[in-house]
């Protein structure tokens, strides 16, 4: 990465402090914060949640609620504290000289308005472009964001378009009047790796032709390796490091970035050989699961093989990646392995036996072999128990004793690094990183054969994801459970897992160890996934430094 | 606990609402004690107007009956019908959209339909029809108002059950391998609670004014005085004896919009984060 000449700065926040309401943890969100965003340059705000990140983005544009005020500091834009005007100066700069791009194409956009019509809106609000030229104008951003055909395009509701091509709407919606300042707030993370990398790769494109400065605001390093020039990191409210994106990359100066730096998923593999020779836990056959929509009397229903012919066996201690795409049919696996979800054809052989013809009520007793950790930490814990009552629950229902089942509800707090005075407690007390580990420990009370983790780190921020994977590795090491391990992350997956299979369009393109697949990968579509990791350059870098 | 308590109290209109519901509540258990007749006795001279002798405070009617009398026992037949009849119809309405929502498919299907053939018949008339063709008496009163208040409780528990049901925590437990059974009743069903709880405070209003409209048309126990029946039997003489109809008619709205008030203190407190609708 090229550093762009020095030049006067564009945007100047200084001392800036943001109080919270009330009398929380926290007094403000924001504190002290100062730094400035020069012109042509992309300066990325990196920081986890709740390191108030996107507070900042948010104070600069204005739209902070209205219980968060900003206390002291100012925000200079050509020469103006932008914290002092109107809210009616402010309407003629947002959009015009500042565009903004948020986090979720699925909801950014008006979904009861054509998309070229959104486009035209923005320049409608500022009467740029007048009469036919605001058309033509229309067409060129749809050309100039990549997205294919744009005659037939901006005639289409949103609701037609992917998720990549949404975001690519609201990338020319931002840059309608060609803005001084681009502020994307998390543009890439509701995104598929593939589309992220082409998105991050336009962004980078729009910016070098116009000669914009880009604010760009992520928890993810290895998106900041692949675009910054220079990098702000946030921890809490306060700003702990600054400065141009190489130095702090290859040697970072605060514990703070240090800690977030290794956190970064790797890619490089960290487990240890299992026993070979083990008979398979788990031996799935042919499954299939198909789901069809909108049949009528007169049309008939649509389609979509969910899960296409696949064909995968765990053994005892084993980890078995399934990596793919939103849409690739990897959950409906997960899914399918516990009878959450009946299957259309196939057969589950777990520990000999195939589960897949047994009726729910004739399945049951065997169900605390088979345990899942599940994705959202916040939705998979009943928020009315307390976490005695969530860890007790299954054990008692399979007839363990309840002295018993708190004996080792208990155990299991300890197994999973949480304090005993958690068992008291209800879920709404504990991060989403304790939440999480709950469910790592309900689905270990039952002793089981074989633990499904569906996306169980995603939602996760970095330093917290690798203390879970750490810990999920650790116990599966140490009790020697089969585990399948769901996401969509090949970093991830590569690092704890002793084979990987790619999914892509419901059948399993690839299956392999790690070593195999990252550096030899066979099919097309595993090779565009591993191109599009965020972070390959450095990454390499990293590893050759730690060599 | 202490904060659901905290949040209601700071709601003024549910308190005033709990006030007024407490003092027809300590009327109605009071009465036998207040008036030891039976209310339907002739006590005094007809058409006493109210304060005019303070041994009969509110009056009496055109036959010489107690007007205050009738005030207090009537209260205890609303209390009584109303509470009753909406326990019974939240027990049948929770029943149903807990087996359509949790089971959903062709068995959602036939009890949804079953719950729309309800629900398209005006609750009014079909009351009526109910307690004429059962001849009127408590039993058919209550039954009459439960059958006909069910669907809306029904309706609301699916449409919860069906979100809750796709909830990872209901899942979770579907995969520690809890009975359907153990995960409805307390898994689903204790998260729920809070709009069931709001939904049946003002069903209780709306079974009082079924039970008045009933009793107004003639159907209401011939045992029993209620408010209802006191409009009913003063309207011939509304015009010389207004005071008649309007007492019983202000302590049936008193008592709705007391109960109406409760509901809406309640859904506040049980549901904190919609306190600061529209407001950032």
């Amino acid at each position: 990465m090229t550093l762009p000449e020095p030049s006067s700065p564009l945007l100047s926040i200084r001392n800036l402090s943001v109080r919270l309401p009330g009398t929380g943890e926290r007094s403000h969100a924001v504190k002290g914060v100062s730094f400035d965003l020069l012109r042509g340059e992309i300066l990325c705000i990196v920081g986890e949640s709740g390191s108030g990140k996107s507070i900042s983005a948010n104070a600069i544009m204005g739209l902070l609620p209205s219980y968060l005020r900003p206390e002291q500091g100012e925000i200079l834009f050509d020469g103006q504290d932008l914290l002092k005007q109107s809210e009616s100066e402010l309407l003629a700069l947002r959009g015009r000289r500042i565009g903004m791009i948020f986090q979720e194409p699925m909801s950014a956009l008006n979904p009861t308005m054509r998309v070229g019509q959104q486009i035209a809106e923005v320049m409608d609000t500022h009467n740029a472009y007048p009469g036919t030229q605001r058309q033509q104008r229309v067409l060129e951003l749809l050309e100039l964001v990549g997205l294919p055909d744009p005659r037939t395009l901006q005639h289409s509701y949103p609701f037609r378009l992917s998720g990549g091509q949404r975001q690519r709407v609201m990338i020319a919606m931002a840059l309608a009047l060609e803005p001084d300042i681009l502020i994307a707030d998390e543009p890439t993370t509701a995104l598929d790796v593939t589309t992220q990398a082409q998105i991050l790769e336009l962004i980078q494109k729009i910016q070098r032709s116009m000669g914009m400065g880009v604010m760009f605001i992520t928890h993810d390093f290895g998106v900041v390796a692949d675009i910054a020039d220079r990098i702000v990191v946030m921890e809490k409210g306060l700003l702990v490091e600054q400065g141009v994106a190489a130095q702090i990359l290859d040697a970072p100066q605060h514990p703070y970035t240090q800690r977030l730096i290794a956190a970064v998923p790797t890619g490089r593999s960290s487990v240890t050989a299992v026993a070979v020779g083990s008979a398979p836990v788990l031996d799935v056959r042919n499954l299939m699961k198909t789901y069809s929509t909108g049949g009528g009397l007169f049309k008939p229903a649509r389609v979509v093989h969910a899960v296409n012919d696949v064909s995968f066996t765990v053994a005892r201690g084993e980890t078995l990646g399934i990596v793919g795409e939103s849409g690739s049919g990897k959950s409906s696996i997960g899914k399918c392995l516990l009878k959450l979800q009946s299957i259309d054809g196939g057969q589950i052989f777990f520990d000999g036996q195939d589960i897949a013809p047994l009726s729910q009520s004739a399945f049951r007793p065997q169900r605390q072999k088979l345990q899942m950790i599940f994705q959202d930490p916040f939705a998979s814990l009943n928020p009315r128990h307390t976490v005695g009552r969530i860890l007790t629950d299954g054990p008692i229902a399979n007839g363990v004793p309840r002295a018993e089942a708190e004996r080792r509800a208990r155990e299991l707090l300890a197994l999973v690094e949480l304090e005993a005075s958690a068992y008291d407690r209800y879920p709404n007390e504990f991060s989403g990183g304790q939440r999480q580990r709950v469910g790592i420990a309900r689905a270990l009370a039952l002793q089981p054969d074989l633990l499904v983790a569906d996306e169980s780190v995603s939602a996760l921020d970095v330093s917290v994801q690798a203390q879970v994977l750490a810990l999920l590795q650790d116990i599966q090491q140490r009790l020697g459970v089969a585990m399948v391990f769901i996401t969509h992350d090949l970093r991830v997956a590569a690092q704890i897992c002793h084979k990987v299979g790619v999914m892509h369009q419901g059948c399993m393109v690839e299956y392999g160890t790690p070593e195999q697949i990252l550096s030899n990968p066979k099919q097309l579509y595993t090779r565009r996934l591993i191109d599009a990791m965020p972070g390959k350059a450095w990454d390499r870098q990293r590893a050759d430094a730690s060599v | 606990m202490k904060d659901f308590l905290r949040r209601f109290m700071k709601n003024k209109g549910a308190v005033v609402g709990l006030a007024i519901f407490l003092l027809v509540v300590g009327v109605a258990i009071s009465a036998p004690f207040l008036y030891d007749g039976s209310p339907w006795m002739m006590v005094a001279d007809p058409l006493m107007t109210p304060f005019q002798d303070a041994q009969y405070p509110l009056g009496t009617d055109m036959l010489g009956r107690d007007i205050a009398a009738g005030m207090a026992y009537g209260a205890q037949v609303s209390l009584l019908i109303s509470l009753i009849s909406t326990a019974v119809a939240v027990i049948v309405g929770v029943a149903i959209g807990a087996i359509a929502g949790y089971n959903g498919g062709w068995l959602d299907d036939l009890l949804m339909r079953i719950t729309e053939f309800f629900q398209t018949i005006p609750q009014l008339a079909m009351a009526v029809v109910l307690v004429a063709i059962f001849t009127p008496s408590i039993y058919s009163i209550v039954g009459a108002i439960a059958l006909v208040s069910w669907p809306p409780v029904a309706r609301l528990v699916r449409s919860e059950f069906l979100s809750l049901r796709q909830r990872e925590f209901v899942q979770a437990a579907v995969v520690i391998g809890l009975r359907p059974g153990r995960i409805i009743f307390t898994q689903i069903l204790p998260n729920a609670m809070s709009s069931i709880i709001i939904t049946a405070s003002l069903m209780v209003a709306t079974a009082i004014l079924t039970e008045s409209a009933l009793s107004f048309l003639g159907l209401g126990d011939r045992n029993m005085m209620s408010w209802g029946f006191m409009i009913g039997a003063a309207r011939t003489m509304l015009r010389e004896a207004a005071w008649m109809s309007i007492l019983p008619g202000l302590a049936i709205l008193l008592t709705v919009l007391a109960i109406n008030l409760i509901g809406e203190g309640l859904s506040d407190a049980l549901n904190p984060q919609l306190r600061n609708r529209g407001e950032k």
